[in-house]
């Protein structure tokens, strides 16, 4: 009683301390939030069927994307020829929309040249729905299996020659935009070709399949889903690679170089040579007042 | 038996002076100049004195970078295999192992991944690469702003035009050995170039590549290039300039002491070998730590260069990205057709005309200069660039249309970083590059001409102290005291401008005077030159300010004003030592 009442008197000391507040509160969080998962519904028994999906999708697709794809999904002309508010999104399957949606491009904040990626506004769950339900307007690609992006599966060998071989397609088909290090690159009018630093390997994957926004549309028939794993798994090596040559500058070429050349080059040696200059040579030992 | 002494000499010592056993050091220098006759040079050059201001000190990091450069570069071809046979890659790389490609390509990627050391050394190189041009254009400021190029230093300024040219395509030749996806495509722009020349456009590219592009010679001739021929001509080029510079003496700011015949400052040894030897570690260490810690040009990831292939952000090195920036901004659609050829001017004019054309116009600068102001006298001291507006005016224009020229050719990276429009950036460039610099030479001279004035206000009415006093009336005024004479002594240190006056069309005799029509324009362009500019105050408007001064001390001394104005300063201390020249 009395080791506990020490202690308790311990602990009270620090009861107006400055982080004692903090404390409180991330303790009531844990506690609340624990106590939620142990006793909420389990999920996996709720996972809903196919048509409760498309229905709930519906609802979503009317409540924040019908404004401009239109109630059915149709898309919506604007009163300028050959522009639309949104396009149509009959056939552009699952996959296009768990792109879009999955990387938080759609729904959009504001008109613009290109679809900002931010973090999604839909959970997984809701995403799916809207998948289900766009899928269901008319044929197109569906979402990728993990098996069709990842080279898990592959022997040591196999993955080699993936990563490779993934290289090359990626430097004909992908730098011209993305960049050699996929750190992204300007297009026409204020497009851009995102980067693909941390971009999940389903992203890539389906965005390769759907071609969004400028994006050119690598069907199946053009690069075929091995080929579009070994993009992946390329992007994916030089990730996990360690950086050899030290801070990469952004990765943008030698533009970035030059920068660094004249900022840290040339600046801090005409440091050095102002450093110099202001240390003149002196007959004492002892520093002379000026 | 003891010689006496204090009979043919007076001194405190009580024995005769006798020679001191030589150290080893005096021991090697005797043998070596017994054999070699160096005392006699060594003499007067070890003591050859050299100013102290850090911006002499930029063409030296000029100097030690393409010593850097040399030292790496020796070290870089004992792997390196210029040539395109084709191989296939087998080395520590995995992403490129199983790729074919030229054995430049996997000698580069070999001396990157297997050789120890080797990837620091590569990178130093490039580093050392990006600053011995950089420094060499800012040496060249220096140079043009303070007027060193004037009489008799215009032959070094084009020396030095020649280095940095030299500097430029050895940089390119470099860029372009490693045969990466990169470089590979900057040879390419490089063909699209010669090609573009009228007329011999395509025999010059057939003769450069060995046959059409890329053949299988062009790396191992720009290897030759790089590695003897330019190199040779720098060092040839360097010596010519440094001995020049040796010849000349080096150029002072004006100041108490120094004079158009005199050089003050601190002799080579020890002084000034100190200070360079010290200062070639420092451009030595801060390449290493560039080298070491910061990726420049990651061949690995290029890949190696296949026609069909290319990657956004393909921008040369950036001293060779003012002409992409022009070519960028070029309208494309600008061509002729003429008895069924194609004149192309949209490469044509930004890249084999505007280029040579502003490096002659640099080359000229201090011949035009020279005409101008018809100044045949040699020139030591230096001149502050405020001093000579329409001049730094110039060089801040040239400035400007250079920089936006470079901007332009990283026109796609501003737009992705800036949230641009590629295409908005590209019209502002079209107009900026004419408008630009003349707004910058506007602005530059009226500038200077300012600061002109501050300085005539300084010695007119001295400088202010900050102290504010309030006469009986209640008006309120600033307190200035005048500046040290040695402050006043560097700041009207300076000629005045002449304005050159032409005779006349004829002579008395009403023969047309020779040269009149270029003597008309001399004198225009002389008077565009310096009629705005302020001239130091005259002896007379010195003596009347001074005069004034003392009265209004004279005035206020009998006022009970404890406050002299150096309470908050620290000029009274300064005023015994010489005071630097750009104080207060």
């Amino acid at each position: 009683m009395r080791l506990l009442n020490r202690t308790a008197g311990r602990l009270s000391r620090h009861r107006r301390g400055p982080l004692a507040g903090l404390v409180v509160l991330l303790l009531g969080l844990v506690i609340s939030g624990s106590l939620y998962t142990a006793f909420s519904p389990a999920q996996a028994d709720s996972q809903p069927s196919e048509t409760d999906q498309v229905a709930q999708g519906k609802e979503l697709f009317l409540a924040s994307c019908s404004f401009c794809h239109g109630q059915n999904g149709e898309g919506v002309p604007t009163v300028r020829e050959g522009y639309q508010l949104g396009p149509s999104l009959v056939g552009v399957g699952a996959a296009a929309v768990d792109f879009q949606v999955g990387t938080g491009r759609m729904p959009m904040v504001q008109p613009g040249q290109q679809a900002p990626r931010k973090p999604p506004v839909f959970s997984d769950e809701e995403t799916a729905a809207l998948a289900a339900y766009v899928a269901s307007l008319g044929p197109g690609p569906a979402i990728p299996n993990e098996s069709d992006y990842s080279i898990e599966g592959l022997s040591e060998e196999e993955r080699e020659e993936a990563i490779s071989r993934g290289g090359q397609i990626f430097l004909t088909n992908c730098t011209a935009c993305h960049n050699f290090n996929g750190a992204g690159g300007a297009m026409p009018r204020g497009g851009y070709a995102p980067s693909l630093h941390g971009v999940e390997g389903k992203y890539i994957f389906e965005a390769l399949l759907t071609g969004p926004q400028q994006m050119p549309n690598f069907s199946n028939g053009n690069l075929s889903p091995e080929e579009k794993r070994d993009v992946i798994a390329y992007l994916d090596s030089l990730e996990d690679n360690a950086e050899y040559a030290g801070f990469t500058l952004g990765g943008l070429g030698p533009v970035s170089e030059g920068l660094f050349a004249w900022l840290l080059g040339i600046g801090g040696l005409v440091g050095a040579a102002v450093w110099i200059a202001s240390h003149t040579t002196r007959t004492k030992k002892s520093k002379v007042n000026p | 038996m003891s010689v006496d002494t204090s009979k043919v000499a007076t001194s405190n010592r009580t024995d005769a002076a006798t020679a001191k056993k030589p150290g080893p050091a005096g021991s090697l220098a005797t043998w070596a100049d017994d054999r070699l006759g160096l005392a006699t040079a060594m003499k007067k050059n070890l003591r050859k004195v050299f100013p102290d201001h850090w911006s002499f000190m930029l063409g030296e990091i000029a100097l030690w970078s393409f010593v850097v450069l040399l030292l790496t570069g020796v070290f870089l071809t004992l792997w390196f295999n210029p040539s395109m046979g084709h191989i296939t890659y087998e080395g520590s790389y995995d992403q490129l192992r199983g790729v074919g490609m030229s054995e430049s390509m996997a000698s580069t990627l070999h001396i990157s991944f297997d050789v120890r050391g080797g990837l620091l050394m590569r990178q130093m190189h490039h580093w050392a690469a990006a600053i011995f041009i950089a420094s060499m254009m800012v040496h060249l400021l220096r140079v043009a702003f303070t007027g060193a190029y004037r009489k008799p230093r215009e032959l070094n300024w084009v020396i030095g035009c020649i280095l940095l040219l030299l500097g430029t395509l050895e940089g390119f030749t470099g860029y372009s050995l490693p045969d990466d996806l990169l470089s590979g495509t900057g040879v390419r722009a490089a063909d699209g170039f010669l090609k573009a020349t009228p007329v011999v456009g395509t025999y010059m590219s057939f003769l450069l590549f060995g046959g059409e592009f890329p053949g299988e010679s062009i790396i191992p001739r720009l290897y030759i290039i790089h590695v003897l021929l330019i190199p040779g001509i720098l060092l040839a080029l360097i010596a010519a300039h440094m001995l020049l510079l040796v010849y000349h003496k080096h150029t002072q700011w004006p100041g108490p002491g120094r004079t158009e015949q005199n050089v003050v400052g601190y002799p080579m040894l020890p002084v000034y070998a100190a200070k360079a030897g010290g200062f070639f570690f420092m451009v030595f260490g801060v390449i290493a730590l560039m080298g070491g810690l910061m990726s420049i040009n990651p061949v690995w990831k290029f890949g190696p260069y296949d026609p069909t292939k290319v990657t956004a952000g393909s921008q040369p090195d950036w001293y060779m990205g003012w002409p992409d920036g022009l070519l960028r901004i070029m309208p494309s659609h600008m061509e002729s057709v003429i008895f069924g050829y194609t004149i192309s001017w949209n490469v044509l004019i930004p890249i084999l005309l505007v280029p040579p054309l502003m490096l002659v116009i640099l080359m000229l600068l201090p011949f035009i200069e020279g005409w101008i102001t018809g100044d045949k006298r040699d020139h030591h001291l230096l001149q502050r660039p405020r001093n000579a507006p329409t001049r730094t005016a110039v060089m801040v224009a040239l400035m400007t249309f250079y920089g936006l020229a470079w901007a332009a050719g990283g026109n796609d990276i501003i737009a992705i970083k800036l949230h641009l429009s590629i295409n908005q950036i590209t019209y502002f460039m079209r107009i900026a590059i004419f408008l630009g610099p003349l707004l910058a030479f506007w602005i530059t001279r009226r500038w200077c001409i300012s600061l002109q004035r501050h300085d005539n206000e300084k010695l007119l009415h001295g400088y202010e102290t900050g102290i504010i006093t309030r006469s009986p009336e209640g008006q309120y005024a600033e307190r200035h005291l005048p500046i040290s004479e040695t402050a006043a002594y560097t700041l009207t240190a300076r000629e005045r401008d002449e304005i050159h006056a032409v005779g006349g069309d004829t002579d008395a005799a009403g023969v047309a005077a020779p040269n009149s029509r270029s003597e008309k324009l001399r004198a225009r362009l002389s008077s565009w030159m310096y009629r705005h500019n302020v001239q130091k105050p005259t002896r007379a408007e010195l003596e009347e300010a001074h005069h004034h001064a003392e009265h209004e001390a004279e005035l206020q001394s009998g006022l009970d004003h404890p406050a002299d104005g150096h309470q908050f300063d620290d000029h009274r201390l300064r005023d015994t030592d010489e005071v630097p020249l750009r104080d207060h």
